[in-house]
């Protein structure tokens, strides 16, 4: 017979996994909603999922490509914007929505019991079905311009799991400071808007002097996306050292929002 | 030890107000802490003033099997207990031991999404209380059969009228089939219909031999379900027993309403007038206390007028109008409704009028009862529905001896009429 003991929070180091892998279905299921509801009521649909990035990368092209004549590694503007957008849009959306989760499942949370570890992480894997359309779209245009990619394509997940792990290290820690100070909230729009500019989304990673490089590499997302651009268009080498770093910073991201977020799991219910 | 399902030990709840500005902690942000910490980094936490105990030690054991009726006031520490039962919230203090698989139903359709399908709705919603894809797979035709949506099972639950909505709700909630159930006040669900489905469908939870802790307002549905039952005061366990009919009576008499309320007194120059003054107006019981708790429907009622008669006039008549729970008039009566030669004597100067209330003639509810004074057929001294002398009064329970009607009746009124028959060939 099963036996649950209720008591006060008990070591925060622990984590409830066997509860967590217990309630796998309801994780699927939430994950489910979001992506079911994301687009109800639209009349294109996913299609703004392509749609978003796209005129973005045309914009973009017409005034850092054409008026600006930034660099762009030799690929069409378009090609290489779209090549930092697409897993950038992937990363600020999951942190946003991360982010969010918590507050925004107050009803689900003060009624009703289960590893609460469930809400973030759902709201970050249901950005994977936006990911996996505007990705196919991408390598679609790439072909259209006749860039094929290469074998580095096969890299190209991993690049993608860095880009999750970050974004969910962060919003589990930021979800949970989030319940309790709803500044985070307000104050991420702006955060993002930075980062997107201290990261080689727009511009190449060359323009950065040599001897800042070090620095720049501290922003995780300057491995990811320079790796991402590295698996589809195949040129150059891969940002090897700037990966590692993005890596290590993944991990301490997942362990310390991981033990933040159990620290304060207890009094979400109370306080959200 | 196995035939136990849920056992308490000194379980304690504390909720933190914000220590510095007073606002709820919730309501707290950033800067109000950083404030705080700038104008007064020294201060320490005065655990007394700022924490509420919802509750306190409380320690109890149910039995598998038993249905257990959790009753108290509002703020008496039942939802903070159904929560703390169901693992929304920790207790600050002390342990549970809970020993089988638990489903609790603190609110029907939570996590229902108005743009998803009554289809999509309860797989969502089954999952979020605890079943598995292959549970609701199982039992789907028997949720929608039990919910009567049928044919509207493939549109967006945004669209439903707000009783469909519901019973979709409930009938998803009803089908969870767990080990020990905690239900938190769901039966007050759609319309009478419904009510009594939902009611079947609990006692036949009850009488499954299942075990089962429910919180309810509803004192048929805790007399008529539970074998025994908690009573919560102010976060403390006052009592527990099997004898449901005597924690539910005490609970029923330990409240104090609200004192205002079962007793009217004139603060002075309110409604002077020398016909019929009023003074006083109140719910008493046969011995003249002013009862400020429910009645029941078979408790000796009176109601008492006390006023003062400056110049004493023929045709003043002095009574009461009474309304339900919706606002309507239930009937008005004044002392002069009888034939002449039974009209209670009243004189000047001081005098009290009392009046005993029907029994089993007012359905459940509050009530509102109102002095009105008349100057028959010359004019009205207290108009009924004008701001006159008021008091209230619950009526909860003594329904009926009949093993046939436990709950409130539908309709304004439920008195209980004598039915003869003559055989007829």
């Amino acid at each position: 017979m099963t036996h649950i003991r209720i008591e006060p929070r008990s070591s925060w180091l622990a984590m409830e996994w066997r509860e967590v892998w217990r309630f796998r279905e309801l994780l699927f299921f939430l994950v489910w909603r979001d992506v079911k509801v994301r687009y109800k009521q639209t009349v294109i649909g996913i299609a703004w999922v392509v749609l978003q990035p796209l005129v973005a990368s045309f914009i973009f092209a017409i005034i850092f490509g054409n008026f600006a004549r930034m660099p762009s590694d030799n690929l069409p503007y378009v090609i290489f914007a779209m090549g930092g957008l697409v897993p950038w849009n992937f990363f600020a959306n999951s942190i946003q929505r991360g982010t969010g989760s918590l507050v925004g499942s107050a009803g689900l949370i003060s009624k009703v019991y289960f590893p609460r570890l469930i809400i973030p992480v759902a709201s970050i894997l249901a950005g994977l079905v936006d990911l996996a359309v505007v990705l196919t779209a991408l390598i679609v245009l790439m072909l259209i311009w006749g860039i094929t990619p290469t074998l580095a394509i096969l890299t190209l997940p991993l690049m993608l799991l860095l880009a999750f792990g970050i974004a969910l290290g962060a919003s589990l820690g930021l979800t949970a400071i989030n319940v309790q100070y709803r500044d985070v909230g307000y104050a991420m729009p702006v955060v993002m808007q930075l980062w997107l500019y201290a990261t080689p989304v727009i511009y190449s990673s060359s323009l950065i002097p040599e001897n800042w490089r070090w620095l720049y590499g501290l922003n995780p997302m300057v491995g990811v996306i320079g790796g991402f651009r590295w698996a589809l268009f195949g040129t150059g080498m891969p940002p090897l050292a700037e990966l590692a770093l993005s890596l290590i910073t993944m991990i301490v991201l997942l362990i310390g929002g991981m033990l933040l977020f159990n620290r304060m799991e207890s009094r979400f219910a109370d306080v959200v | 030890m196995s035939d136990i399902a849920v056992q308490a030990n000194r379980v304690s709840k504390e909720y933190r107000i914000n220590r510095f500005q007073r606002k709820k902690t919730h309501e707290r942000s950033l800067r109000d802490d950083v404030v705080g910490l700038l104008t007064s980094p020294f201060r320490q936490r005065d655990e007394s003033s700022d924490s509420i105990w919802a509750l306190k030690d409380i320690s109890f054991e149910v039995k598998a099997g038993e249905v257990v009726g959790i009753i108290g006031r509002n703020g008496a520490g039942k939802s903070t207990l159904l929560k703390i039962l169901s693992r929304i919230t920790r207790p600050t203090e002390g342990a549970i031991d809970i020993y089988g698989r638990v489903g609790s139903l603190l609110e029907v359709g939570t996590g229902f999404h108005a743009e998803l399908s009554g289809r999509e709705n309860i797989y969502l919603n089954g999952a979020i209380l605890g079943m598995g894809k292959r549970e609701i797979d199982r039992k789907f035709d028997e949720i929608v059969a039990f919910s009567e949506v049928e044919k509207f099972i493939d549109t967006p639950v945004k669209r439903y009228s707000s009783g469909m909505y519901m019973r979709l709700a409930f009938a998803v909630a009803a089908h969870l089939d767990p080990e020990i159930l905690i239900v938190d006040e769901v039966l007050a669900v759609g319309d009478v219909q419904f009510q009594k489905k939902c009611l079947g469908k609990m006692s036949e939870v009850a009488h499954g031999g299942r075990t089962v802790l429910f919180v309810s307002h509803n004192m048929n549905a805790i007399e008529q379900l539970c074998g025994s039952a908690i009573l919560l005061e102010e976060g403390k366990l006052t009592d527990y027993s099997a004898d449901v009919h005597h924690i539910i009576t005490r609970y029923l008499s330990s409240g104090v309403n609200d004192e205002s309320r079962a007793e009217w007194i004139n603060m002075g120059g309110e409604y002077e007038n020398p016909y019929f003054k009023p003074l006083r107006l109140f719910v008493s019981d046969k011995d003249g206390n002013v009862i400020n708790h429910a009645v029941s429907r078979s408790d000796e009622v009176w109601i008492q007028i006390e006023g003062e008669i400056q110049k004493m006039d023929s045709t003043l008549s002095v009574g009461y109008a009474i309304y339900g729970e919706s606002g309507a008039q239930l009937y008005l009566s004044t002392h002069t409704d009888g034939p002449e030669s039974g009209w209670a004597k009243i004189h000047e100067g001081r005098c009290v009028l009392r009046s005993q209330l029907p029994l089993h003639l007012l359905n459940e509810g509050t009530h509102r009862i109102e002095c009105v004074v008349d100057l028959h057929n010359v004019r009205w001294v207290l108009l009924p529905g004008e701001h006159n002398p008021t008091v209230q009064m619950d009526v909860q329970g003594g329904l009926s001896e009949s093993p046939y009607w436990t709950r409130a009746r539908m309709g304004v009124m439920a008195p209980i009429l004598e039915w003869v028959a003559a055989n007829v060939n």
